[in-house]
């Protein structure tokens, strides 16, 4: 079964629930079998099912109550924010702990987790996200650099926190 | 301190750099320690990241749930996604053979209109045959020689078919032998050919066939192909069909 595993994984970083992680599943290869025929062959075969569970999942109950609480793209437009070499939390990087990164993931922003999921975890391009998410490759470059400073930040304070 | 390259450090660190920019790249961070400690940060972050990442996995049970939905759902859906191909398909395949069957059928009745053409224009001829004999121990050796094959000519003094003689006649550039005889009034011809592959599709062409009022029949025996083309009726054209076979028989 193609992609089940990866897709099962997202879905549950998405949803945080096994339940609707397992609903979401079967809900993408219904409507994959279903729209099949929609699908152009020679385009990218796993973009297109990522975004049939994103899509799934925006219109499910989770999904709904997160877009009601979230932005879904802010600073779309905004330039990729200057690095942070220079501060502490780069440094503490070296000492972070599977746990700690997982811990951050989870509370980051769906719109932030799903990319950087899609990208670190799936390795995928960034064109490939941009056709998974629906946005402009811009988009995704800046949201990118935003989710990654909000989990550097959030690892140096949890990091500042162990070490005080 | 910022540098103008750390705007790129995301974009090196998903490999996202083009080669130009790759090289520039690679080449800034041997000369700058402050790049080349975020690229390093960065990067582990994002390996620690993919490790932290790959944290859920379905039950056992759910997967075969899937599978087997899925399974289903293909099931159904392969067969009406076929079904229009299929009896397309099968469409295809009936037309084809009927077309098959349809030329086989004008040109089984082609051949016999040829054979048809050939026994009118002896009768019309001055001298329809080149060896004139009722006795078929004349007519029957005046083709040694002229024919790659022998037949076997019956005797048919006791029938009311008549030997008149023969000649030699050309069909679908084959020699073979034409027998001309009389039956009251009527001219009948026996064609007689080796068979081949080409004249098996006469076959599909009923034995007995009628066409510009002749009468016609053909069948294989001994390895020649016979054909009996004639104005007498039907079942006089059989009956001396009957008489060629069964001479040929014994």
């Amino acid at each position: 079964m193609p992609l089940f595993a990866s897709l099962y994984n997202f879905a549950h970083w998405l949803t945080q629930n096994r339940e609707e992680a397992e609903d979401l599943v079967q809900e993408t290869y219904l409507k994959a079998l279903k729209g099949f025929g929609s699908f152009q062959p020679g385009t990218n075969l796993r973009a297109w099912m990522y975004r049939i569970l994103r899509n799934a999942f925006l219109t499910s109950r989770t999904g709904l109550s997160v877009k009601m609480t979230e932005p879904l793209d802010p600073g779309a437009d905004a330039p990729p924010l200057p690095a942070t070499s220079d501060t502490p939390e780069s440094m503490l990087l070296a000492r972070m702990d599977r746990q700690a990164v997982a811990d951050a993931l989870e509370r980051l922003p769906v719109h932030f987790r799903e990319v950087i999921l899609l990208c670190d975890l799936e390795e995928m391009s960034y064109q490939e996200i941009a056709e998974t998410l629906a946005i402009p490759i811009g988009t995704v470059m800046s949201r990118l650099s935003r989710a990654r400073k909000s989990m550097r930040e959030m690892l140096a304070a949890k990091g500042q926190g162990a070490s005080s | 301190m910022t540098c103008a390259w750390q705007a790129k450090l995301d974009r090196y660190v998903d490999s996202e750099l083009s080669g130009s920019e790759l090289t520039q790249m690679e080449a800034h961070l041997r000369g700058c320690p402050a790049c080349a400690a975020d690229a390093l940060s960065r990067l582990q972050l994002k390996r620690v990241t993919q490790a932290a990442a790959r944290r859920f996995s379905a039950t056992p049970a759910f997967r075969l749930k899937i599978e087997n939905s899925i399974g289903q759902a293909n099931a159904s859906r392969w067969k009406w996604r076929w079904t229009p191909a299929f009896a397309a398909a099968a469409a295809l395949v009936l037309v084809l053979i009927s077309a098959g069957v349809w030329l086989q059928r004008a040109r089984g009745e082609q051949a016999l209109g040829e054979l048809a053409d050939l026994h009118v224009a002896t009768l019309a001829s001055a001298n329809p045959v080149d060896v004139v004999s009722t006795d078929r121990h004349t007519v029957k050796p005046w083709f040694q020689g002229k024919l790659p094959f022998s037949f076997i000519l019956p005797e048919l003094q006791n029938s009311p078919f008549k030997l008149i003689g023969g000649r030699v006649a050309y069909f679908q550039q084959n020699p073979g032998a034409q027998l001309l005889f009389e039956f009251g009034k009527h001219r009948i011809s026996v064609f007689i050919f080796q068979n081949r592959a080409e004249l098996g599709r006469l076959d599909s062409v009923s034995a007995l066939r009628s066409k510009l009022s002749f009468n016609s029949e053909t069948w294989v025996q001994g390895g020649l192909r016979y054909f009996i083309v004639g104005d007498a009726n039907a079942a006089d054209v059989h009956r001396l069909g009957e008489l060629l076979k069964s001479a040929a028989r014994s």
